[in-house]
């Protein structure tokens, strides 16, 4: 009977797969933000699961909130690494010290 | 049974995705291997009996997302061979941070909940019940505050996309609408007072 651990479990599974991810990738930014797509997935699968479990829609409602905001910090990140392109020709992270003073 | 194998087999197929998407070299194979998983995690939404969620994570992440992602992907010419050197020294670090937190996780989910009884299958949903109409009835009244917030944020997002990637080039010829309407006959013409010549 596949319940509620098991989806907890694969949300887990998930989430430590893009925090390391993160940790491997760091010098690809494109890489950065495709892992916290996957760790905003994870979290979804959270609130679904538990949704599902109490049998309270809210959590699902909470799941199209977060996929919206997602999907603008997607559109916006993505926009800020094109202008970053443009002006550096590079999107390697360990570049990006200008703000170091 | 059918509901457990379809359960796990669709489970690995995501994990083994998403492993994709970490430690590909190439970033476009990262990209499709992301939609992999969207497309996994959306049919494992559908047995969980979370349908609408399902069809927007298709509609809107690999339909959009992801169509903008690998937009990005293919349209810089990221440089492959330098984003693969550090690609050894830090697995072992992150590997190591991951299965740290795996373990711990895993005590929590399958080891405390047993004991404070949070366990178990999803409720059964009664006859005729439909994912999307219950959705829509809390989401139009008890959140329809928030629902509101999440337009302007995307207005704001489609907005800020659009005022960070405009580009203003100079030396450009094209028309200044508010310079033409806003010129005066003095600033462009001047009328001098002279006498007349004399024929020689």
């Amino acid at each position: 009977m596949i319940g509620l651990e098991h989806y907890l479990t694969l949300a887990a599974m998930l989430f430590v797969l893009s925090l390391a991810g993160i940790i491997i990738n760091r010098r690809n930014l494109i890489l950065l933000l495709m892992c916290i797509e996957l760790m905003l997935l994870a979290v979804n699968f959270n609130f679904i699961a538990f949704s599902r479990y109490l049998g309270d829609e809210t959590g699902q409602v909470f799941v199209f909130f977060i996929l919206t905001v997602a999907a603008a910090e997607a559109a916006i990140g993505l926009a800020i690494l094109v202008v970053l392109f443009r002006n550096r020709r590079s999107i390697a992270v360990q570049e990006l010290n200008t703000l170091k003073g | 049974m059918l509901h457990t194998v379809l359960f796990y087999s669709f489970a690995l197929v995501m994990l083994g995705a998403a492993a994709g998407v970490v430690f590909s070299r190439n970033p476009v194979h990262s990209v499709m291997f992301l939609v992999l998983t969207f497309f996994q995690s959306a049919v494992l939404w559908l047995m969980a009996e979370a349908e609408f969620l399902a069809i927007v994570l298709v509609l809107v992440y690999v339909g959009a997302v992801m169509v903008l992602f690998l937009f990005v992907v293919m349209m810089l010419e990221v440089n492959i061979e330098a984003a693969k050197r550090g690609l050894t020294r830090f697995a072992p670090l992150g590997i190591g941070i991951a299965l740290l937190m795996a373990y711990e996780l895993m005590q929590l989910i399958w080891l405390r909940s047993e004991g404070v009884g949070i366990t178990g299958g999803f409720a059964a949903t009664a006859e005729g019940y439909s994912n999307t109409k219950a959705l829509g009835a809390v989401l139009y009244t008890e959140h329809v505050y928030a629902f509101e917030i999440a337009a302007v944020i995307l207005l704001l997002a489609i907005v800020a996309a659009i005022t960070l990637t405009m580009r203003k080039r100079p030396g450009i010829k094209v028309q200044d609408i508010n310079k033409q309407v806003a010129v005066r006959a003095k600033d462009r013409v001047r009328i001098v007072k002279m006498d007349a010549e004399k024929k020689q």
